[in-house]
């Protein structure tokens, strides 16, 4: 850690956590004028990192600059720990801030995701770190930043309401499913990064801190804890989670968000759990779905 | 030795001091009126108090111009030090700043004098850092607002005359504004434009 000890070692190292400290320095005043105002997007002069834009840029800058040495980091990539996202910055940070890693949640003091929230209850400590493709919700409505900047300033949102309106009229019921729009502290309409529309009630009051942070499109935002984050919807179509007929094939939980796995040609299917910790440790405790090896050895 | 005060008490290791001292502020910022305790082994010279030097040292830079109360920006060991330890330029008018440091509130000018940012950019606004006797025994303002699970409390003291009413003028721009940092000697709470300041039930 000395630079003694780096210089015997031959190597060459970087700053703690990758960023010099002037780059910090910018990230952390950007964090906490976006803490203070929640939902409005902060820009900020992001960095090149050592990985592409949409791996994670954003996301990874706002962990630089506030990991320090007692941290406990986990990674999660649509809820998993173990695919490649989320395998690498977890080996990043481990090899630029030397911290503790996990994949447990509870164990965790700083969480960066990309498009999920733990099904496990987050506490109070707890940050949790976003990356984020499009910060901005008004985007694929009006291209032009001059205009959703003003739209955002006069608290303009009209057009958001005629885009689920517009759902309604072709589909039925609002098609939105990810990246569903809401709204904060009843001010500005956010982006919750592609996260499943599953997930926004969980942002709601949370007791911990949620960090957002857009690499490509250089802006930070912050949802403080026990902040309202209220869905858009309307009163005869209410804001609505989606649901799942069947439990979880591994472990049997219900009411968590599934991912469909294709088992072969012929049509066979099972649903599991996104959120591998989660999966993992209800398994441990005994709970078993109905194609769980034990499940699979007794039906045979 | 002016020299001296100018160069020496700054972070001992600016790296690990400010990562800790950031927390503290962005948990402090997070939790509006909740105090935390910062202890960085800075030794300012006085009237700069080490929890408000530390936050300086921790965010101000060539970047940040910081506005310094009357009295701190006579005393060229404070300028002097706040120069050769950040970096940061001085800021001629509070309207410039985007960091001030008081360390007498009862001088302050008033808060809507400072930067409080555009409709568009409300984050160009100033960061105002109070320096505070004590977090405890002044008199109790209840908080309420994001970051609050229901309400708060913080009993700060000196605070800057009228401070109610002029925190209530600074809610009503929102979400143009500025942001407060408490510091008494050795812990920080902070106020962020959205807290809601009410003696009466919320």
């Amino acid at each position: 850690m000395t630079l003694e000890t780096e210089i015997e070692d031959g190597l060459a190292s970087y700053n703690f956590a990758y960023l010099d400290e002037q780059t910090k320095r910018m990230i952390r005043r950007a964090i906490l004028k976006g803490i203070a105002i929640p939902g409005y997007q902060v820009p900020f002069a992001s960095r090149e990192m050592p990985m592409p834009y949409g791996w994670g840029t954003g996301g990874v800058q706002v962990t630089a600059s506030i990991i320090g040495p007692d941290d406990t980091l986990k990674v999660i990539d649509q809820g998993a720990d173990d695919t490649t996202n989320a395998v690498s910055i977890r080996a990043f940070f481990a090899k630029v801030a030397d911290v503790e890693t996990t994949t447990r949640t509870g164990e965790a003091t700083i969480i960066q995701t990309r498009h999920r929230i733990p099904e496990e209850k987050l506490t109070e400590g707890q940050i949790l770190v976003y990356q984020v493709p499009i910060p901005e919700p008004l985007r694929f409505l009006e291209p032009r930043e001059t205009e959703t900047r003003k739209m955002h300033a006069l608290a303009e949102y009209g057009l958001m309401h005629v885009k689920l309106y517009e759902d309604i009229a072709r589909n039925g019921h609002i098609a939105t499913t990810y990246a569903y729009p809401v709204k904060v502290e009843g001010r500005y309409v956010m982006d919750p990064s592609p996260t499943p529309k599953f997930d926004n009630p969980k942002m709601h009051m949370s007791d911990a801190l949620q960090l957002f942070g857009a690499g490509r499109e250089k802006r930070i935002y912050a949802v403080p804890p026990h902040t309202n984050v209220v869905s858009l919807d309307f009163e005869d179509y209410p804001f609505e989670i989606q649901t799942f007929e069947e439990p979880c094939a591994l472990c049997g939980a219900h009411g968590v968000y599934l991912d469909e796995v294709i088992l072969d040609d012929r049509g066979g299917r099972m649903f599991v759990c996104s959120d591998t910790d989660f999966c993992e440790e209800r398994r441990a405790e005994g709970h078993r779905g109905h194609l769980s090896g034990e499940a699979m050895e007794a039906a045979e | 030795m002016a020299t001296a005060h100018i160069v020496e008490g700054g972070f001992a290791d600016p790296v690990f001091a400010s990562q800790s001292v950031f927390r503290a502020v962005m948990d402090a910022m997070a939790r509006p009126g909740s105090v935390l305790p910062i202890d960085a082994g800075i030794s300012p010279p006085a009237p700069l108090n080490a929890a408000a030097a530390a936050v300086a040292l921790t965010l101000a830079d060539g970047d940040t111009p910081v506005w310094l109360e009357a009295e701190m920006a006579k005393n060229e060991a404070v300028a002097g030090w706040l120069a050769f330890h950040t970096g940061a330029p001085l800021a001629q008018m509070p309207s410039d700043a985007v960091f001030a440091i008081a360390s007498n509130p009862a001088h302050l000018p008033p808060l809507t004098g400072f930067a409080l940012g555009t409709q568009e950019y409300p984050d160009r606004s100033t960061t105002v850092i109070l320096q505070m006797a004590s977090l405890s025994d002044g008199p109790v303002l209840r908080l309420s607002g994001p970051g609050i699970r229901t309400t708060n409390s913080i009993a700060p003291r000196p605070l800057p005359g009228h401070f109610e009413m002029q925190w209530q003028a600074i809610n009503d721009l929102y979400p143009r504004g500025l942001d407060l940092v408490l510091a008494a000697p050795d812990a920080i709470a902070c106020l962020p434009r959205t807290t809601r300041i009410g003696n009466g039930e919320a």
